[in-house]
C-alpha cells in the first residue's frame, strides 16, 4: 500500500537559517504518527510543509500520492489541520467558527449545520454553542480547533500540539476522541512535548532536533533499543560509579543522580546494596522521556 | 518554486467575501450609520454654510457641486480604510488568514476576497449616501443611479491600493502614513471642493495624471450633474487599468509577506 504521506530528503530554509535539514519519513494509511523534539526542532516547520501553506526548499513531499507544489488544493480539501495557535475567528461564535469553515469547503449550508452540531458534542462544547471566542478558556479552544479540523471529515489529520494548555481531563478527552478516530481508520499525524501522550497514542514517531530525524520507530521498540526495559535510579556517589563500572552496568550521570538502563532491575540493585551501600534506590519501567533525553540531552533550548 | 507564481484565484474567494458579508450584518446598525450622518453633516456645514458665500461654480450651486465629490470620497474611505486597518488586523492579529490557507483556499483566493469586500464596502456606502442626496435633491436622477454599479469599480481601485500598503507595512502604526500621506492631501486637491482649474497648471496635470480620486470625482461629478466631463473616458480607462496593475501587485506583496 502507498504511504499517505511520503517524504524524502525533505528540506526547509528561512534565509540561512535550516529548520529542516534533508528529513526522510513516510506515514502510513490508518496509523498515529508522532512528531517529537525540542523546542525549535522543525516540527511546526514540517507539519506546514505537509499542509501546503509553507513551500518546502528542497526534496520531495506527497500526500495522497500528490505532488505539494502542484496539488495543494486537492491535497487540502482531504486534510483537517490543528494549529499549534489558535486562529479560531473571534467575530464568530463557536457555532458560526465551523459553519464559516465549512464553506470554504463548499460543504452545503444546511449539512454544514449538522455537522457543526455533531462535532461541538464530540468535543463537549454544546453548552458553548452560541458564545463568541472571546469568553472560551485556552482548553474549549483547543477542542473547538479539534472540531474545526474534523467538519470537513478529513481522511488525514494534521495536529500541532494538540493538548497544549490542557487540563488531565481535557487531555484525555482528547485522547479518547483521537483513538476513536484513528478507530475509524483515520491517519493521524501529530506533534507533541507530552511524552506520555506520544507513548501511550502513536504508533510510529519520530524524535527531530535541529532540522535533523534522530531516530524513528515505535515507542516500544525506541525504549527497549535506546534505554533497555527499566530504570534504576541511584544517588550519585564515586562508590556507585565505581561499582557499576565493575558490573559493566549501561548508565547515565545527571546531576546527582545515576541512571542505570537495564533488563534486569532486581539483580543490579541487588549487586548494588551488596557491594557497594547505594542509599536509595529507586526502580521505575524506562519511558520515552528517557529515550528522548538521552538523544536530545538535557540542555534548555532557545 | 515556480509553481508558487502562478496566480492561483478561483471562486472559492466569494467564500472570504461572504465572511466579512456575514460579519458586518452582524453589527449592522454600526456600519450603517455613518454612510446617513457624513453626507448630511458635510452638506450642511460646508454645502449650505460655505456654499452662502461661494454660490455657483461653473453654474451650478455649490451644494450640488460637492455632492458628487462626497460621494467618490465615501468610495475611497469605506474601501481603503477597510483593506488597510481591518484587513491588517484580520491577517495580523486574528490569524484569520492562515486559517483560510489551510482550507482548500489559496492566498490569492482570501486576498482576492478581501478586495472584493473593500469594493462592495464602497457600493453598500455610496448606495446609502446617494439615498440621502437624492432626499435633499443634489443630484440628477436617473443618471446618478449608474454610480452604484460605480462604486464597486472606484473601491476596487482603492482597495487593491489599500491592499499594497497593507502587504508591505511593518505595523498598524505605520498604517497612518498612507492615510495622512496619501488620503488626506487627495480628499482635499482632486477636485472635490473646488475646481482644479484653480491650481497651478503643473499640479492640475500631476492631479489628472496621477491621482486616483481625481479620477473617481471625474465620473461621479459628469453623473449626477448629468454633463459628461471631456476626461470621462480618459479617467474610467485609467481606473480600470491601474486597479489591474495594482491587483496584480498586491497579490504578489501578500505572497511575499505571507508564504514562507
Ligand atoms: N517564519 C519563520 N521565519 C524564520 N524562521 C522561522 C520561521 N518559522 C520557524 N522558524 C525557525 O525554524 C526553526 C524551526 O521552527 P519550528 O516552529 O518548526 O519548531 P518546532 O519544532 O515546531 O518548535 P516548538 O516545539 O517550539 O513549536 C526555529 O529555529 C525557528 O526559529
Ligand atoms: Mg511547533
Amino acid at each position: 500500500m502507498k504511504p499517505v504521506i511520503n517524504a524524502e530528503n525533505l528540506t526547509k530554509r528561512y534565509g540561512s537559517l535550516v529548520a529542516v535539514d534533508t528529513i526522510n519519513f513516510s506515514v502510513n494509511q490508518g496509523e498515529m504518527f508522532g512528531f517529537l523534539g525540542p523546542n525549535g526542532a522543525g516540527k511546526t516547520t514540517t507539519m506546514k510543509m505537509i499542509q501546503c501553506i509553507s513551500p518546502k526548499t528542497s526534496g520531495h513531499l506527497t500526500v495522497f500520492d500528490r505532488d505539494v507544489d502542484t496539488h495543494p488544493r486537492e491535497i487540502k480539501r482531504m486534510l483537517g489541520v490543528l494549529p499549534q495557535e489558535s486562529n479560531l475567528d473571534p467575530d464568530f461564535t463557536c457555532f458560526e467558527n465551523l459553519t464559516n469553515y465549512a464553506r470554504y469547503f463548499e460543504i452545503p449550508k444546511s449539512e454544514a449545520g449538522d455537522r457543526a452540531d455533531r462535532l461541538l458534542s464530540f468535543v463537549q462544547l454544546e453548552e458553548k454553542r452560541d458564545v463568541p471566542i472571546e469568553k472560551l478558556s485556552g482548553g474549549m479552544k483547543r477542542r473547538l480547533l479539534l472540531a474545526r479540523a474534523l467538519i470537513n471529515d478529513p481522511q488525514l489529520l494534521i495536529l500541532d500540539e494538540p493538548t497544549i494548555g490542557l487540563d488531565p481531563q481535557g487531555r484525555h478527552l482528547i485522547w479518547e476522541k483521537l483513538k476513536a478516530l484513528r478507530a475509524a481508520g483515520n491517519t493521524i499525524v501529530l506533534t507533541t512535548h507530552y511524552l506520555e501522550e506520544a507513548e501511550r497514542l502513536c504508533d510510529r514517531l519520530v524524535i527531530m532536533d535541529d532540522g535533523k530525524i534522530l531516530v524513528e520507530g515505535s515507542p516500544q521498540d525506541l525504549i527497549s533499543k535506546y534505554v533497555g526495559s527499566d530504570i534504576l535510579e541511584v544517588e550519585h556517589t564515586p562508590s556507585v560509579t565505581a561499582c557499576l563500572d565493575a558490573m559493566n552496568a549501561r548508565y547515565e550521570i545527571f546531576g546527582d543522580i545515576v541512571q542505570v538502563h537495564t533488563a534486569h532491575p532486581r539483580e543490579v540493585a541487588k549487586d548494588l546494596f551488596e557491594h557497594c551501600n547505594p542509599g536509595r534506590v529507586f526502580a521505575r519501567p524506562a519511558s520515552l522521556e528517557d529515550v528522548f533525553l538521552k538523544l536530545t540531552g538535557r540542555v534548555l533550548r532557545d | 518554486m515556480d509553481s508558487y507564481l502562478i496566480p492561483r484565484i478561483s471562486g472559492l474567494a466569494l467564500k472570504v467575501w461572504r465572511r466579512n458579508w456575514d460579519v458586518f450584518f452582524k453589527t449592522y446598525q454600526v456600519n450603517f450609520l455613518p454612510p446617513f450622518i457624513e453626507p448630511v453633516l458635510y452638506l450642511l456645514a460646508i454645502g449650505f454654510g460655505l456654499g452662502m458665500f461661494v454660490g455657483e461654480i461653473d453654474g451650478v450651486p455649490y451644494v450640488n457641486y460637492i455632492a458628487p465629490a462626497l460621494l467618490a470620497i465615501s468610495m475611497m474611505n469605506a474601501a481603503f480604510f477597510e483593506c488597510t486597518y481591518s484587513s491588517y488586523v484580520r491577517m495580523y492579529y486574528q490569524k484569520t488568514f492562515e486559517a483560510m490557507i489551510a482550507t482548500p483556499l489559496s492566498l490569492d483566493d482570501v486576498v482576492t476576497g478581501e478586495l472584493l469586500w473593500g469594493a462592495t464596502r464602497s457600493l453598500i456606502y455610496s448606495s446609502v449616501m446617494l439615498l440621502v442626496l437624492t432626499v435633499f435633491g443634489v443630484v440628477d436622477l436617473p443618471l446618478s443611479l449608474l454610480i452604484i454599479p460605480f462604486s464597486f469599480l472606484g473601491g476596487l481601485l482603492f482597495a487593491c491600493i489599500a491592499m499594497c500598503f497593507t502587504a508591505i507595512t511593518p505595523g498598524i502604526d505605520a498604517l497612518n502614513y498612507p492615510s495622512f500621506l496619501f488620503i488626506t492631501p487627495m480628499f482635499l486637491f482632486s477636485g472635490t471642493f473646488f475646481p482644479l482649474t484653480v491650481l497651478p497648471p503643473t499640479v492640475q496635470v500631476l492631479a489628472v495624471v496621477f491621482l486616483p480620486l481625481t479620477q473617481l470625482v471625474i465620473i461621479t461629478r459628469s453623473l449626477t450633474l448629468s454633463s459628461i466631463s471631456p476626461l470621462f473616458l480618459y479617467s474610467l480607462i485609467w481606473i480600470i487599468l491601474v486597479t489591474v496593475l495594482f491587483f496584480v501587485i498586491s497579490l504578489r506583496l501578500m505572497r511575499r509577506r505571507l508564504i514562507v
